[in-house]
């Protein structure tokens, strides 16, 4: 435990003093966001939500604070490129052929294509950190209750115990029973913890958190992806039967396949709305947030006055929203989690499959 | 619009990291870990079981103890009294007994004393016959001359007798 927090604390003071060397004079590029007397808030609002090739941490006047990543790009004229993002001078040169385009991506100078883009971006990093985090976590809890055997757990890994038991008596237990629930709980736990813990981390304003991973796209694309890949190949027979072939449904019905195919495209929008929901949730909430702040910019920007006024405002509505968004983080790991199981249970059918149904609807 | 459309780049990470973490929490994190978790829980259920068990063995335990107290004591009651009784007719027992042979003893001695009474009057009788033949006798051989002096000796002789 002592050792795991002293490396957290190396990690997190190696990726500070990285930063601290990323120093450099922001120079002469105009402030796309803040000062000004027209503050855009939008431009604002969708560089925080988006990802980005440095992890901006913070600007002091025209000095802006960031930490670099790696760019790694394969071009189809120039092959495979690794350099830092550095390079780029925050968006105002190009480099290697390559620059940072009108919508924040690297594309070719040249055709202004885009490249075949595996860049370590921010929201990678934010995922790598939440992963290693996680790793830590929950390793550490096991060796904790290897060495404890017999004994009651004390203190945080108490704490993720609730967690942890919630998740497989009221998620997985809950909706396919014991043995069935035995065989997803790894893939249902990674996804819970995998979801809550990046939601969390995403409401931390300064660095390692502020990623705004869980509402990204490509992220929650993913995670429905692996539901859709497990539900998909664990289907048995019954499963295809009730989607092809449905029961007690009218022959007309079926014989032109108009229920088979709401039936089957049910099977794709299943985890399309996963992927939305977590998306549109968590970017949703992010975006109330700043906008609150930037509420204090744009009132500032026709009075300071004003501006200071409408700050304490700004400031409780966006502490009400992160509380608001706490519960959220929570709700919208159960709720990806509960659905991938109840999706699991329709698949393997069984005992429970009336049950999940239900609650599915 | 660049919010919806997942990212090439992400897309590629997340699906060979999150794949890795799946790997290595199933196999170092969630399979032991639940593992510990259901063995806790079942030794917890046991021991509660036995717990339990233990509290009925225990009532059951403590009400025939006092049972056996009960019986126990009952037993030492009965022994008791019935040892009571046994002293109390002993007790009679002898005592009549005793009385039985007291009153043999007292009549055994009553009739002797009668009889040795009766010999002693016999005797008595006997001797005095033979004292007064005697007297007579002596009276008789004695040559008696005069009236008075005959009167005296008689008057002498029974002075002499003494009845014993």
């Amino acid at each position: 435990m002592n050792l795991q927090k002293r490396i957290l604390m190396l990690a997190l003071m190696l990726m500070m003093s990285i930063a601290t060397f990323a120093q450099e004079e922001g120079g002469n590029h105009a402030a796309a966001e803040g000062s000004g007397a027209d503050f855009n808030a939008g431009p604002f609002i969708m560089n925080h939500i988006g990802d980005s090739y440095e992890w901006h941490i913070a600007t002091f006047g025209d000095f802006h604070l960031s930490l670099p990543l790696p760019c790694i790009l394969y071009s189809g004229q120039s092959g495979f490129h690794l350099f830092s993002s550095s390079n780029f001078h925050h968006g105002h040169a190009e480099y290697e052929g390559f620059k940072i385009g009108d919508n924040g991506k690297i594309v070719e100078v040249s055709t202004g294509e885009r490249p075949w883009d595996f860049s370590i971006t921010k929201n990678v990093v934010a995922m790598f950190f939440s992963m290693i985090l996680i790793c830590f976590m929950f390793i550490g809890m096991k060796k904790y209750y290897a060495k404890n055997v017999g004994k009651a757990p004390h203190g945080f890994y108490n704490a993720l115990e609730i967690i942890v038991l919630f998740v497989r008596d009221d998620i997985a237990y809950a909706s396919l029973g014991k043995k069935n629930g035995d065989k997803f709980m790894p893939f249902l736990m990674t996804v819970f913890f995998f979801i809550f813990i990046n939601n969390l981390l995403g409401l931390i304003p300064i660095i390692p958190g502020g990623a705004n991973l869980t509402g990204n796209i490509a992220v929650t694309c993913v995670l429905a992806l692996f539901t859709f890949f497990i539900t998909t190949f664990s289907g048995n027979k019954e499963y295809w039967q009730d989607i092809f072939w449905p029961h007690g449904v009218p022959l007309w019905l079926n014989c032109p396949p108009i229920i088979p195919i709401v039936e089957l495209m049910g099977v794709f929008t299943k985890p399309i709305v996963l992927m939305v929901r977590l998306f549109a949730n968590i970017t949703a909430g992010h975006i109330i947030a700043l906008s609150f702040y930037s509420l204090i910019f744009i009132f500032g920007a026709k009075s300071a006055g004003v501006g200071y006024g409408v700050a304490p405002v700004s400031v409780a509505f966006t502490i009400f929203m992160s509380v608001l968004e706490l519960l959220v983080a929570f709700i919208q790991a159960y709720v990806f989690t509960l659905l991938s199981s109840i999706y699991f249970s329709m698949a393997i059918g069984g005992e429970h499959e009336e049950k999940a149904v239900e609650v599915a609807h | 619009m660049d919010l919806v459309i997942p990212d090439f780049g992400l897309l590629f990470w997340m699906v060979v990291s999150f794949s890795i973490l799946l790997i290595i929490l199933r196999k170092f994190a969630w399979k032991p870990l639940l593992k510990m978790l259901q063995d806790r829980e079942d030794e917890i259920a046991k021991s509660l079981d036995s717990a339990n068990e233990a509290k009925l063995q225990m009532e059951k335990l403590v009400s025939s103890n006092e049972a056996m107290m009960r019986e126990a004591r009952a037993e030492r009651e009965a022994m008791l009294r019935e040892a009571k009784d046994a002293k109390d007719k002993i007790v009679a027992e002898a005592q009549t007994a005793a009385k039985a042979e007291a009153d043999k003893i007292i009549l055994a001695a009553r009739r002797e004393i009668e009889a040795e009474k009766e010999a002693a009057k016999a005797e008595l009788q006997s001797k005095v016959a033979e004292l007064s033949v005697e007297i007579a006798e002596k009276i008789l051989r004695r040559e008696l001359s005069t009236e008075t002096k005959q009167g005296e000796y008689v008057e002498d002789l029974v002075k002499n007798i003494s009845l014993n």
